[in-house]
């Protein structure tokens, strides 16, 4: 058969999938969480956009007096820092799926009793109505399993605090294998950050001097300034050697005190 | 009379399925908002093709296609052994997804209740998830029965699972390690092909020959509990240093007739270092 137009069977392959880059971020400290990404969309060669979203910050209702007290909070203490990374619709719809969860999970609860229930609430205190970290990880865990033989194609972190009030990271695979950390990085940048972190956040090959490589350093917590500084130079040295990261860089701060963000511009190039 | 039982069974089931889905039973496939949330189990969805298994492979399985877009989480040794003082269990803690160390603090050993042990090789997630939800099934008998499951029941529940979704694509090699006064001691094998086996001694995942290669050599029932303990860790160590898939850190458990006791995480850089002094071994490795 002479070689023409329809001779060669053609295969096609379902490919719902894409790559859409980019770099997630998660640091615990002592009594505070960080969770960073950068801006940048892109697929392919092409930058869909220099200002996405990949963190989505789940709190119950920030009061006026939250307000008053410092007007750059996003959040209560009782958040949880949601960051998705891969494929940036099936993290969207992730994102939306957990929200829905945890709505119907602090309605379910209702530590906010309406007036004449009262005798509901133990000491009748006013209570905020939220998730706690083990359940949210537990829930995602789930919902990522749920499609395991039709996989989100995503690398989830969470941040936020837990019921001591220390700062934790639950990171997940795209199936829901999931674990608590002190940091963890996912997406594009993470062969390029990680190593870095484990030695800067969990002293990993660090030897006290002088002791011939015998003595490890002891690990203790960072500092707020301490991580934030990590955070950052991470993100400016992996604009620089990876082609899917840069733009901006946003992170989120959950404390005692509530969330808060920050912006910071990465090279446009 | 058991009939009358199963009757009332499902009975107790309809009435349930009333209660999450309220009148409209087809909404078990659509389900929505807070009914969806409270079910305990997600029904798992598939890729809407004709072959989903084959889909799966081709987006997941790294060792087919290297440049598969997701890479799942993999876990690596694991042993368990009767002896004469119960059960050791030891495992390593490295997960890879593909040639990335996606972890090098996986945690193994998944404690299904006080006196029941699973361990987790293959797909992280796959472990993880049916061995906790394993963990439920337990329970639940435990509140039916007044009594606690016995090793072969819980591997039973567990390897008829995996039985219903063979060839979907699951990924797992366990161990369900355990001690009941029926049975005493027993360990079950356990994997995603069905396989479900009662024995001594095994060990599961990529590092798996190079453990049996310690363990055969230095393994006899008489034991001692100290003895059983080091010769645990020791296969692992040698899977640690010879299978570039196995490291980080080793889990040791021991499983007694009051339960199991965790005999705490072993760092392999540090105890590789010790051990090779302690026992003058590891010759080939200068330093």
């Amino acid at each position: 058969m002479s070689p023409q137009h329809g001779s060669q069977p053609i295969q096609h392959q379902f490919n719902p999938y894409s790559d859409n880059g980019g770099t997630l971020l998660g640091i615990a400290g002592e009594d505070f969480a960080i969770l960073a990404s950068d801006t940048r969309q892109s697929v392919d060669y092409s930058i869909n956009t220099r200002l996405s979203h990949k963190i989505k910050v789940i709190s119950p209702p920030v009061t006026k007096e939250m307000k008053l007290e410092s007007t750059d909070i996003v959040g209560t203490k009782n958040s949880v820092l949601f960051g998705t990374n891969g494929f940036s619709a099936d993290g969207d719809a992730l994102t939306k799926a957990f929200e829905e969860n945890w709505k119907w999970y602090v309605h379910d609860q209702n530590s906010n009793v309406e007036t004449g229930f009262e005798f509901l609430n133990e000491n009748n205190e006013e209570k905020e109505s939220f998730m706690s970290m083990q359940s949210a990880a537990r829930n995602v865990q789930h919902l990522l399993y749920g499609k395991r033989f039709f996989p989100y194609y995503v690398h989830t972190i969470l941040a936020g605090l837990d019921e001591e009030g220390k700062g934790c990271v639950y990171s997940f695979d795209p199936v829901g294998s999931y674990e608590r950390e002190q940091c963890r990085v996912g997406g594009a940048g993470a062969s390029l950050i990680m190593p870095f972190l484990d030695n800067q956040v969990n002293f990993k090959n660090q030897y006290i001097p002088g002791t011939n490589s015998t003595e490890r350093r002891k690990i203790e917590y960072l500092s707020l300034d301490e991580c934030l500084k990590l955070v950052k130079d991470a993100f400016t040295s992996v604009t620089e050697r990876h082609i899917t990261v840069g733009d901006g860089l946003e992170i989120f701060i959950i404390d005692k005190n509530g969330v808060r963000s920050e912006y910071h511009a990465l090279k446009k190039d | 009379m058991l009939s009358e039982f199963a009757d009332k069974l499902q009975q107790n089931e309809n009435v349930l399925q009333r209660e999450a889905f309220g009148n409209d039973f087809k909404g078990m496939d659509n389900l929505a908002g807070n009914n969806k949330f409270q079910k305990l189990a997600p029904t798992i969805e598939m890729a809407p093709v004709s072959n989903p298994a084959e889909f799966l492979r081709a987006h997941t399985d790294d060792s087919k296609n290297p440049d598969c877009a997701i890479k799942i989480a993999h876990g690596t040794t694991t042993l368990a052994f009767r002896f004469q003082g119960g059960i050791i269990v030891a495992v390593d803690s490295r997960a890879t997804a593909g040639q990335w160390i996606a972890s090098q603090t996986v945690n193994k050993v998944i404690r299904i209740n006080p006196f029941l042990l699973g361990t987790l090789a293959g797909g992280a997630a796959d472990c993880q998830y049916w061995e906790t939800w394993l963990g439920t099934q337990c329970r639940l008998y435990e509140l039916r029965n007044k009594e606690r499951i016995t090793v072969a029941a819980a591997s039973k529940i567990l390897g008829n699972l995996v039985y219903e979704y063979k060839g979907a694509g699951l990924s797992m090699g366990t161990m369900v390690c355990g001690y009941t006064k029926k049975e005493g001691p027993s360990i079950y094998y356990v994997d995603s092909d069905g396989t479900r086996l009662k024995g001594d001694l095994f060990c599961v995942g990529s590092g798996q020959t190079f453990a049996y290669g310690v363990l055969d050599s230095n393994y006899k029932w008489d034991l001692s509990v100290e003895e059983a303990l080091y010769l645990g860790k020791r296969s692992i160590l040698a899977a640690a240093h010879r299978d570039a898939y196995s490291g980080g850190s080793i889990n040791l458990y021991h499983v007694t007739e009051n339960g199991w006791i965790y005999h705490g995480n072993h760092d392999v850089d540090k105890i590789f270092w010790e051990t090779k002094e302690s026992e003058k071994s590891f010759n080939n490795v200068i330093g």
